[in-house]
């Protein structure tokens, strides 16, 4: 099956085969990363910019090592929202970018089709390394990589995404690529972070984890927004860590192992525990060379190398 | 993708109207004297001399042809952003004017959130001076609250004696329900209405989009419906409790619509105008992140339009009123976060109305001009503009068959942040008449 996205915008309307192509693809570059020499030509000639208009470490840093890796020009581009807001308009700054002949655009920012706008005024193609509250497509693909190469499918397995939904891009882009790849998938949080109308995609709503443990095969614990919200949505912190924390002692009434997943950044102490965060069960740091691979491949595929391979 | 805006000048804007003209063959609608017939109208020096249902011979006098057209009472649109003083770039007086004779409009009620606000007498009188001429009329609305900052009421005894026809905090609700409740009070000496942009705003902040299914996959941030609703049941019944004349802007939901109905049935005094935008469209369309999609109040549900569909067919809906706001291309092009709310509405209200309204059997074609114009008039306390002899000549002539496409570069509004550039739209505006000129739709 051919690769058919231009963008990589979102999981919602990417097609389940190209989320098939680029889980495959994927595979070959997770064995790269183990050689001794990780760097392939394959972008030689190709010049990729990198622009984040919201904070970043580990996205960043992941995405640039995968244009790394694969020989391709780089440039890279931090400014806070704010101080650009005052200046240059996001279009006109893309449009100069553009106009210095690149390839590829890989964007954070903090509105929601912030990305879209930039596939409507670019030729170049575009990658959205996370758009606000909507979605953050690369690391959606890396976790249910992640859940693939641990549980070897993804047909029946249920994902439980645990936290603050409302203002999730990563529950948001999990929840569009797992619906496709045939999994169940749980929501569970306090009522205030669970978005109107979720369950319309097709998700079941919990409110309490030890409802959630004893079904679920993963847990991809989300990381509390304390900066997204608009008001008091849940009173402390402590009863926060106490009514819906990850703990051991929690995790001990599943019968089987769950594999344990974060997006980061972890407020240890809070959503989840130390001794959850570094245990056997979680694959937290995989997760995260794994993005490295997935990024390749989403790289990749959309330079269109997989139609010069045929 | 277009940069600039190319303004085809539609006919020649306003011309004088000849001294002696009849319009021949259209069929009038004139609901206040239960007229809806073929007539031929005479109109000499700017006034209607002759209205009859006979040929008239002997004409010696310009003759337009209306076969096949409508004519009926000029329209007022009681919900427009003129943007003048303070925002020139996205809007003047003029362009607005000329805006809404192009989309079949012979009267505009102008907001007061302009820079200045329009909460003094000298603003008032300089929207006057410079609207002088105009085939439009142009009614000011004055701001309820000095500065419209929502915590002193403006001096409103005297802006409504130098012209304001209503008060109107537009684009910001007034939080504190005592407030209200005085404004409400006080405009009952004069029987003007207070108009309500209904949101209570400790719910919307940094808000988007309508809360629901869609918001949330999108991930902006949600302005629920129950923020309006509960503002609008608060000054129902500060209405009822203070017996002034209450009117809510742009309503927008299932549940506003039918605590306006209940209102009615006990006979409080309330009225309701609904916008194209808000008949037409749902939250669906925000898909996609264009910012012609971000306006305040948010587009709502299906569920919401059928409700306002029920409500424009059993009258709980007095009027359609456009709310007109005029932005330029720039700040529109902007991620949708940092985009400002509103969408131009002048010169596609006709279009929308038929298309929507009457072709899909909603409505009668007089219960819209109804919507258009008697309600307007009636719900300011102005002179209803009517069709017989001895009467100024405001008219307004439409075509309810024609099909046309929207095209930016045909609106005369400084502005094109329409959602709907690019339809196809059956019903169009022909000409307007009023204050002895004349002008032609180039729509």
């Amino acid at each position: 099956m051919a690769f058919q996205s231009k963008h990589l915008l979102g999981l919602d309307g990417t097609p389940a085969e190209d989320i098939i192509t680029i889980l495959d693809t994927a595979r070959s570059f997770r064995e790269v990363l183990d050689r001794p020499i990780k760097r392939l030509p394959t972008l030689q000639g190709k010049t990729v910019v990198n622009l984040f208009y919201e904070a970043s470490t580990r996205t960043r840093i992941s995405f640039e090592l995968a244009e790394k890796r694969l020989s391709a020009d780089i440039v890279s581009f931090s400014a806070s929202t704010s101080s650009v807001k005052k200046g240059e308009t996001l279009i006109d700054t893309v449009r100069n970018i553009e106009a210095m002949k690149i390839d590829m655009v890989v964007v954070r920012h903090s509105s929601p089709g912030a990305p879209h706008l930039l596939a409507r005024v670019l030729n170049a193609n575009i990658i959205n390394a996370g758009d606000g509250g909507h979605e953050h497509p690369t690391q959606a693909l890396l976790d249910i990589f992640t859940i693939r190469q641990k549980l070897g499918k993804l047909k029946g397995v249920t994902v439980a995404l645990v936290g603050d939904i409302s203002h999730s891009r990563v529950a948001m882009s999990n929840i569009y690529g797992l619906k496709k790849m045939g999994a169940r998938v749980l929501v569970c949080g306090p009522s205030t972070l669970i978005p109107r109308e979720i369950e319309k995609l097709g998700v079941e709503i919990y409110y309490n984890v030890d409802e959630i443990i004893p079904q679920a095969d993963v847990m991809n614990i989300l990381r509390l927004q304390l900066e997204r919200q608009r008001t008091q949505l849940f009173p402390s912190l402590r009863e926060y860590h106490n009514y819906f924390g990850i703990t051991r002692e929690r995790l001990e009434i599943a019968s089987r192992p769950i594999l344990i997943m974060h997006p980061g950044p972890m407020n240890r102490g809070v959503e989840i525990t130390s001794n959850v965060a570094d245990s056997e069960h979680s694959v937290i740091l995989e997760q995260v060379t794994n993005g490295v691979a997935v990024r390749m491949a989403i790289l990749y595929l959309l330079a269109g190398g997989q139609r010069e391979a045929n | 993708m277009k940069l600039t805006k190319s303004v085809i000048i539609a006919g020649k804007g306003y011309q004088v109207l000849p001294d002696r003209i009849m319009l021949k063959g259209g069929r009038v609608i004139d609901i206040e004297g239960k007229l809806d017939a073929p007539r031929n109208i005479v109109i000499e020096s700017g006034k209607i001399a002759e209205v009859s249902g006979k040929e008239i011979s002997q004409f010696s006098g310009k003759v337009l042809d209306c076969s096949g057209k409508i004519i009926s009472p000029g329209w007022l649109d009681m919900h427009v952003h003129l943007r003048e003083p303070g925002s020139e770039g996205k809007e003047n007086i003029a362009s607005g004017s000329l805006a809404a004779a192009n989309g079949g409009f012979t009267g505009v009620c102008c907001m007061p959130n302009t820079i200045p606000p329009i909460d003094s007498q000298e603003i008032i009188q300089y929207i006057k001076d410079r609207a002088k001429g105009s085939l439009v009329d142009v009614y000011p609305i004055a701001a309820i609250t000095k500065k419209r900052e929502g915590k002193e009421l403006s001096g409103i005894l005297e802006l409504v004696e130098q012209g304001a026809v209503a008060i109107s905090d537009d684009g910001s609700p007034v939080m504190s329900a005592e407030l209200m409740r005085r404004a409400l009070e006080y405009s009952k000496m004069v029987d003007i209405p207070v108009i309500g942009h209904e949101e209570e705003a400790t719910m919307t902040v940094n808000g988007d989009m309508h809360e629901g299914f869609v918001s949330t996959c999108l991930g902006l941030t949600g302005m629920p419906g129950v923020a309006e609703e509960i503002m609008i049941a608060r000054d129902i019944m500060l209405a009822d409790y203070t017996g002034a004349r209450f009117h809510v802007a742009h309503i927008s939901t299932r549940r506003s619509v039918e605590l306006v109905r209940e209102a009615k049935a006990r006979g409080i005094k309330v009225t309701a105008e609904v916008t194209p935008h808000h008949f037409t469209l749902t939250d669906q369309a925000v898909r996609g992140f264009d910012t012609n999609t971000k306006m305040s109040p948010p587009l709502r549900t299906e569920d919401d339009v059928a409700a306002i569909l029920d409500g424009l067919k059993d009258g709980t809906i007095d009027a359609i009123a456009t709310d007109h706001a005029p932005h330029s291309w720039e700040e529109k092009e902007a991620e949708y976060i940092y985009a400002p709310f509103g969408v131009v509405g002048l010169e596609t209200a006709l279009g929308l109305a038929v298309s929507k309204l009457v072709h899909e059997k909603i409505i009668p074609m007089k219960n819209l001009i109804a919507l258009l114009a008697h309600r307007p008039y009636r719900i300011l306390n102005l002179p209803l503009p009517r069709i017989r002899s001895g009467e100024a000549a405001n008219l307004t002539v439409f075509d309810p068959k024609t099909t046309w496409k929207v095209d930016e570069r045909k609106f005369l509004s400084k502005s094109a942040n329409s959602p709907f550039l690019g339809w196809q739209l059956q019903g169009k505006p022909f000409a307007v008449i009023n204050n002895g000129q004349i002008m032609f739709s180039g729509l």
